[in-house]
């Protein structure tokens, strides 16, 4: 590509080398005046009057917004499903994503359980490659935990560029994991510098409640979002969170539904938690009430797990959230499927595929929603959009784009407006209305859950790899043409402060000397230990108290019994049995106060 | 002998009496009013009341007396009624004991029958001996002439061995046949006499109820009497009235008390002669009777005959031994002979008999004496004259009443009988007695136990002013639930000192376990369960299992307790902190960060608030938990948090302290917390109602049993004391600091417990009616805890140092002073187990109104009639059957049945409910359904 001269001059395709001038450029930190050069799909020079080569495009942005491209953390595309798969595949979702002015993704990679993971990633890489028509990455969910899983996460880590993993607490017996697993998941996460993604909710009380929904008879999409209370999420995040912090790993809540669930969020890290939170564009953008639509079909469109909160008013407080920087990053995790995919599901709620659309709509949805000047003429003459004022535009391009290209370590080569990034660049219309609607998305689907929508703001010209896909509201993307990314481990913007930690948390032990005191008998009762090796430690650790037990016993004999054979005593101080638990009585030795034969102290 | 022993029924029944002479009695007895005729006396108020020159007090006044003395003549018609039929009954009775005695003469005449047949039959081995002995020596003169040699006498010797054995065999035969039937008609006969004394013992109670009323009722009548005193013949005749009632009512129990008496001293008498020992009266006096034949192993220890003696030869050393049988007999008769020690034996047989059948001193020391030792069993009478009593609602000033265990009377100037005990409590607090609500006295602990057992432990309760414990029944994994029941009732049973409740803890979750929770809770009076969420492998319950126990619990009407902690990670923490070589009791609290608890609690309280079940969290220990419980009470969930004596008091910086055991004495989990603050904090949650119930988990071991973890801090067995401290604990951290009042002081420590239990208000509370236990609490005295002095069994005291304000001054437990002035004085077994009935109120109120609103209904649709894609129901190859649902729940697709209907309504569509469905609210503009592709769906 880069054998392409300026002079051939057919901008849409070939063109390399752009000039945006007049753009007020937007980074997450400020904006300014510029003009913009780039070259071979790399940002080359910034600035006023630039001295570019001939044969430039030139576009020409009087003075419109112009940002780094956004960065969707989080999408499904092409995803397999008992079978079928999501209707949106590399292509259809990609473009779609450039229509909407995201010009990367990150895919989930999600491997069978018991499949290897690098397999798996493998066919993703390919599937990506054939038919994605921007930069993509790829995250990998462990599905299973066993014991050759950590060597194949370390390969993807070193060899692979990946550095972050999916757990899930939620899909009892497929893809949930015990708390157990999780602790050691984040034990490697955290040694390998990669970033543990968990999709938070409590699988157990959900399996139990989805039986009690079907046999109350409730079959529809609404028991969907009835067996999946917004308690349950929250309570799954608490423990993610918990387990998290006690590990020292880096967190980041994929798909935050509810209120409660980013409320524990926002808390976690007031404590000072590394927990990153990301909304996607379903909550951002809709609730949860049409689950109980009487359309069966768009009722089923909403279905993703976690579901929509009922309560309308989640998705403002979750932009707040996000304006604030409670949350941080905003993804769609877009996984459509086709009504008659949906319909497996039709007598029985459980069996609907999960998934919503939102790719195409993030960014303006975060944009009409809460973004833009405060314009109050305009407000004035549109008083049906909701132009809160709730964000800047720096805010804006930090939750679409800059603050992924950070946690996932991609930073600054996407995510900013800088000599030496990527030319992803989307020339914004603040003032574009636009109405969502299924007939006009780029999309594979039927329906569209924000039919109807009137969203203001919108893409303009989107730069992909420093090259015009839209202009004029025409897409040109080309298949194929999407890059894998890879991402390096040790995200700086992640990772400072878990290094920090790491030194200090280290944990010490108190010096004292031996317990030389008596030390009561303990009867392993056969009926204890049948159930379970340990009472509270590791079998491992157990055993090893079991053979020191059982050497002790054998010196003795069979049983710690009292033996009137063999006297203990013995009138020198030192016993030959000391090792031997003498019978307890009450009050054996003396106590409190003072007795200094308790204890030798170190 | 048979004589003695039919027990003199006739002393009893004549002086029933003597002692409880009410005031009223005494009045009687003053004014010579031996009997009145109520109808005269209401002619009398008649004629008073038609003299029109009364003033209208006293008019009314007598229109109360009449009305009191027609109820008074009521009663008395009542009375005499129940006193005739006791009568009655009593006389059926004597009948039934006349009839037993007789039965008993028969039997003991048997008996006599079969002694005299052993006797001949022991006669005649004696005559076969002598025949033999002659016979021998018979031999030797002829045959030989000369003593036999050595060989020959080994031969007789074990010739006559071999007869002896025989024999003896023989009449041990003869002896089990006519023991055991003797065993089966003493058996008959004890079951008989058990029932006699039952059937009294429910007329006793009978009695005792009506007693109970006509006092109470006298009461009020003495009142009523009081007012109209100045008419004088009317007064006098009133209260003569009421004293006849209460003769005649104290005759009636006296003489069905006496007549219990009578009966229950017939069968403590009869018991030791039948029924010597039941499972072992074999043999062993029949030993006595050996004689020459008994060489049974052990057999000289309980006699002195001496064999050798009797050897061939010696013929003349039968003379002790039919001395000896006799007073073998002697001593059988009115005892077990193996209550007898050999050494003291014919001297003091018939001493020792008097003193195990208590039918000697009766007869002897007659019927005074009975009075006294019934009073001193059953009704104590208490006065606490002057204090303020302190309920959870409110404070007043006011006497307080109780007979039988129970607060009879609050009030001024209370009329109570004469002969009560008082205590002046010089407008000191009373409260009532606390309730521990969570304690392990008496628990093993892999092979031993704790030290503090239940008379230790609860010795050390109300010493604290703790009247009452909740105790844990902890059942092994795998274990039956109600065996580990019966087996922590037997122990509290034997030695509480104080009324006791049981929670139980489920230890594994199967269904014999549900239906034993069921019978638990139905049958057996626990209505709260502690499920583990920690103690990985061990204890700990699957978030599953979680929720399958408290949906079951809510539907019972049960508590669900929680240990909060997530067990899973403790374990990884647990193995990384081994690893990294800390194995001193630090290592305990840094493998148990706050943290892991209060995300248990918040699992907790999700999975309750999603099964609508109550939830009780034990040992609330930080901060961070108790936060997450206060914020789930203000989203309105039904939650409990218990901080105990330990976190309230006490702080986790001691694990890090240079002397192991001590380190080692403070291990509890959840851990104590590090963070110095939390004892305050708790404090005030405790005071704001964010935390409601406190408890102690007091579980004390031994230096040594903690020493069993000295090489590594996870095999250090759990558990602090505190159950002493607890009152005055709270007390000086809250009270005095000015947290919370006394009332609020009173709800945390005691009434909140009660409530939850569903015990409220017989404890928990000072009323008329409620149980006796009360505590005189003395805010101003100052001790400092310490090991030296407490009452556990345990060698370190965690408070160790600490100097605590208040604590109480006289403790009243089941109406009997258990501690009064700093002096204990404690009766190990009297505890009472009290069931404690499921749905509590406090808990289950709430729950009800929510269970009736939260029924789910779904969206009444048409079917779904679009096309269908195919899919695999196997995901790749794994064998796990379904993507979300159980296995079980999977409706296979099935291409048979087709959902199609030419019919836009198919039957199997749910009723239509329209109105009642949530409507979408209007808030986003979603326009229109999308370009209204109908084919997609058929709307019904």
């Amino acid at each position: 590509m880069s054998g392409y001269q300026g002079k051939k001059n057919i901008p849409r395709i070939t063109s390399d080398r752009l000039l945006v001038k007049g753009a007020k450029i937007v980074n997450d930190d400020q904006s300014f005046l510029a003009d913009i050069y780039m070259e071979d799909g790399v940002i080359k020079q910034i600035g006023d009057n630039l001295i570019v080569p001939g044969g430039v495009k030139i576009i020409e942005a009087h003075g419109r917004m112009v940002m780094p491209g956004g960065i969707d953390v989080h999408t499904r595309f092409q995803m397999p499903d008992r079978g079928m798969v999501s209707a949106d595949d590399f292509y259809q979702g990609t473009k779609a994503a450039l229509a909407g002015g995201t010009t990367m993704i990150i895919d989930h990679v999600v491997p069978e359980p018991g499949v290897s993971l690098v397999a798996a990633f493998k066919q993703w890489r390919e599937w990506a490659d054939s038919k994605s028509c921007c930069d993509y990455s790829l995250h990998v969910d462990i599905t299973s935990w066993n014991t050759g899983t950590q060597e194949e996460m370390e390969t993807l880590v070193k060899d692979h560029g990946v550095n972050s993993f999916l757990v899930y607490l939620a899909y009892k017996d497929v893809f949930q994991l015990s708390d157990s697993q999780i602790y050691e998941v984040l034990s490697v996460i955290r040694d390998l510098g990669a970033i543990a993604q968990v999709h938070a909710e409590n699988g157990d009380i959900i399996a139990e409640e989805q039986r009690r929904i079907l046999e109350l008879g409730i079959t529809g999409p609404e028991g969907h979002v009835l067996s999946r209370p917004e308690e349950v999420e929250a309570e799954a995040v608490n423990r993610a969170v918990t387990i998290a912090n006690q590990t020292n790993c880096p967190l980041y809540i994929t798909k935050v539904m509810s209120k409660s669930a980013a409320d524990v969020i926002a808390l976690a890290r007031k404590k000072g938690a590394v927990v990153y939170g990301e909304p996607i564009s379903a909550s951002l953008g809709t609730d949860g009430t049409h689950y109980w639509s009487k359309n069966w079909a768009k009722a089923a469109s909403y279905v993703t797990s976690p579901p929509l909160s009922p309560d309308p008013t989640t998705p403002d407080y979750l932009n707040s959230l996000l304006s604030c920087g409670d949350l941080q990053v905003t993804g769609s995790a877009h996984c459509t499927f086709q009504t008659s995919q949906r319909a497996i599901g039709k007598d029985d709620f459980t069996l609907i595929p999960e998934g919503t659309n939102g790719t195409e709509e993030r960014m303006s949805l975060i944009w009409g929603q809460m973004c833009g000047e405060f314009d109050l003429t305009h407000f004035t003459q549109n008083p049906k959009i909701p132009v809160t004022g709730k964000m800047d535009e720096n805010q804006f391009v930090a939750v679409t784009s800059t603050n992924a290209a950070k946690i996932f370590n991609v930073f600054p080569r996407k995510g900013r407006i800088a000599v030496g990034s990527d030319a992803d660049l989307v020339l914004w219309d603040p003032d574009m209305t636009k109405i969502i609607s299924a007939k006009t998305h780029n999309l594979a689907v039927e329906y569209n859950i924000f039919e109807g929508i009137e969203v203001r703001g919108g893409p303009v010209v989107v730069i992909s790899q420093g090259k015009i896909v839209l202009e004029e509201g025409s897409l040109h993307p080309t298949e194929g043409c999407g890059r894998y990314i890879s991402r390096k481990p040790f995200s700086d913007h992640v990772y400072k402060r878990i290094k920090a930690r790491s030194r200090l948390t280290e944990l010490r032990g108190v010096p004292r000397g031996h317990y030389d005191g008596p030390v009561c008998e303990v009867t392993v009762t056969p009926k204890m230990m049948s159930t379970v090796s340990s009472v509270k430690t590791s079998p491992a650790k157990q055993q090893q108290q079991q053979q020191q037990q059982q050497q002790q016993q054998q010196q003795v004999g069979p049983q710690p019994v009292r033996n009137l054979h063999q006297s203990s005593f013995s009138l020198s101080g030192a016993q030959t049995d000391d090792n031997i638990p003498r019978r307890s009585t009450q009050r054996i030795v003396a106590p409190p106060g003072g007795k200094a034969n308790i204890t030798n102290l170190g | 002998e048979r004589e003695r022993k039919s027990p003199p029924f006739n002393h009893l029944r004549m002086h029933p009496f003597s002692e409880g002479v009410s005031a009223l009695q005494i009045y009687c007895m003053k004014e010579g009013v031996k009997d009145v005729c109520i109808p005269d006396l209401i002619k009398l108020l008649d004629i008073l009341g038609d003299n029109g020159n009364l003033r209208n007090e006293e008019q009314v006044a007598i229109i109360q007396a009449s009305t009191v003395l027609s109820l008074a003549e009521k009663w008395i018609q009542q009375i005499e009624g129940t006193e005739a039929s006791l009568h009655q009954k009593m006389m059926d009775l004597e009948i039934e004991m006349e009839m037993f005695c007789k039965q008993k003469g028969y039997l003991e005449e048997e008996l006599d029958y079969r002694k005299q047949a052993l006797d001949q039959a022991y006669m005649q081995i004696q005559e076969l001996e002598a025949t033999l002995y002659n016979a021998l020596q018979q031999d030797k003169v002829i045959k030989y002439g000369e003593p036999l040699d050595e060989l020959q006498k080994d031969e007789l010797r074990t010739a006559v061995e071999k007869l002896r054995r025989q024999m003896l065999r023989k009449s041990r035969e003869y002896d089990c046949q006519i023991l055991q039937e003797r065993m089966e008609l003493l058996h008959q006969a004890h079951q008989r006499i058990r029932d006699l004394e039952d059937k009294t013992e429910i007329q006793r109670r009978q009695i005792k109820d009506l007693e109970e009323k006509v006092v109470c009722q006298l009461g009020d009548l003495v009142c009523d009497c009081s007012v109209i005193y100045f008419l004088d013949d009317c007064g006098t005749m009133c209260v003569a009235v009421a004293a006849r009632v209460i003769t005649s009512v104290t005759a009636v129990s006296g003489s069905t008390m006496a007549e219990r008496r009578g009966n229950w001293d017939k069968a403590e008498d009869d018991l030791p002669v039948y029924l010597a020992r039941p499972g072992t009266a074999d043999q062993v006096p029949r030993q006595k009777y050996g004689g020459l034949f008994c060489n049974i192993e052990g057999a000289f220890e309980s006699k002195t005959i001496d064999f050798d003696a009797l050897s061939v030869g010696q013929r003349g050393s039968r003379t002790p031994r039919t001395a000896r049988r006799e007073t073998g007999q002697e001593a059988r008769s009115p005892d077990s002979d193996r209550k007898i020690s050999p050494v003291e034996e014919s001297p003091t047989a018939s001493k020792q008999g008097g003193k195990h059948s208590p039918r000697v001193e009766f007869s002897t020391n007659g019927s005074i004496e009975v009075l006294q030792n019934l009073g001193d069993e059953k009704s104590e009478r208490l006065l606490v004259k002057g204090g303020r009593i302190v309920n959870d609602d409110q404070s007043f000033h006011a006497d307080i009443y109780m007979e039988d265990g129970i607060i009879k009377q609050i009030g001024d100037n209370l009329i109570v009988p004469g002969g009560v005990k008082t205590i002046e409590a010089n407008g000191k607090m009373v409260i009532p007695g606390g309730i521990d609500i969570h304690t392990h006295f008496q628990m093993p602990y892999r092979g031993t136990t704790t030290v503090d057992d239940f008379a230790q432990g609860s010795k050390a309760a109300l010493a604290g002013g703790t009247t009452m414990i909740v105790d844990h029944v902890i059942p092994d994994p795998g274990c039956s639930l109600m065996e580990a029941y019966d087996q922590w009732r037997q122990w509290a049973d034997e030695k509480s000192c104080c009324d006791y409740a049981l929670h139980v803890d489920i230890t594994h979750w199967n269904d014999s376990v549900k239906q034993e929770v069921e019978s638990l809770i139905k049958e057996k009076g626990v209505n709260s369960f502690q499920v583990y969420m920690a103690y990985k492998d061990y204890y700990q319950m699957s978030n599953s299992e979680l929720y399958d126990i408290f949906s079951f619990l809510a539907e019972r009407g049960g508590i669900a307790e929680v240990h909060a902690e997530n067990g899973e990670i403790i374990a990884e923490e647990q193995a990384r902190m081994l690893q990294m070589g800390i194995t001193g009791p630090e290592g305990h609290v840094l493998s148990r960060p706050e943290e892991l608890e209060a995300e248990a609690v918040f699992r907790a309280i999700t999975i309750a608030s999603q099964t609508n079940c109550p939830l009780y969290v034990t040992r609330v220990m930080s901060k961070s938990a108790a936060d997450i419980i206060s914020q789930a009470r203000k989203r309105g969930n039904v939650v409990f948090g218990e901080p105990i004596t330990a976190s309230l008091g006490t702080d986790g910086t001691h694990y890090w302290s240079k002397n192991w055991a001590k380190a080692a004495s403070f291990v509890t989990s959840p851990p104590l917390s590090p963070d110095p603050t939390t004892p305050d904090y708790l404090n005030t949650m405790l005071s704001s109602g964010d935390l409601s119930v406190t408890g102690s988990a007091h579980c004390t071991f031994s230096v040594a049993q903690k020493a069993i973890g000295k090489d590594d801090f996870t095999q250090i067995p759990e558990g602090v004391n505190g159950v002493e401290e607890r009152m005055s604990l709270i007390w000086d951290k809250a009270v005095t600091t000015g947290k919370m009042d006394e009332n609020m002081f009173v709800a945390v420590t005691s009434t909140n417990a009660a409530k939850i239990l569903n015990l409220y208000p017989r404890k928990g509370r000072i009323a008329v009616g409620s149980d006796a236990d009360l505590v005189i609490w003395d805010t101003d005295s100052i001790r400092t805890i310490t090991a030296k002095t407490h009452n556990s069994a345990a060698e370190y005291n965690i408070f160790e140092g600490m100097e605590l304000r208040g604590a109480p001054q006289a403790v009243i437990c089941q109406g009997k002073i258990v501690v009064e002035e700093g002096t204990l004085h404690v009766v190990s077994g009297v505890g009472r187990f009290i069931p404690c009935s499921a749905f509590p109120d406090f808990a289950y109120k709430r729950i009800k109104a929510r269970k009736q609103l939260a029924v789910l209904r779904a969206v009444p649709r048409g079917m779904y009639d679009g096309p269908v894609s195919e899919f695999s129901m196997s995901r790749g190859g794994t064998p796990s059957a379904s993507a979300r649902t159980s296995p079980t729940k999977q409706p296979s697709r099935n291409l048979h049945h087709s959902g199609f209907s030419l019919a836009g309504n198919p039957a199997q569509c749910g009723p239509t409910i329209p109105d009642d469905i949530p409507i979408r609210p209007a808030g986003r503009r979603i326009v229109v359904p999308p370009g209204g592709r109908s084919n997609i769906t058929s709307l019904s």
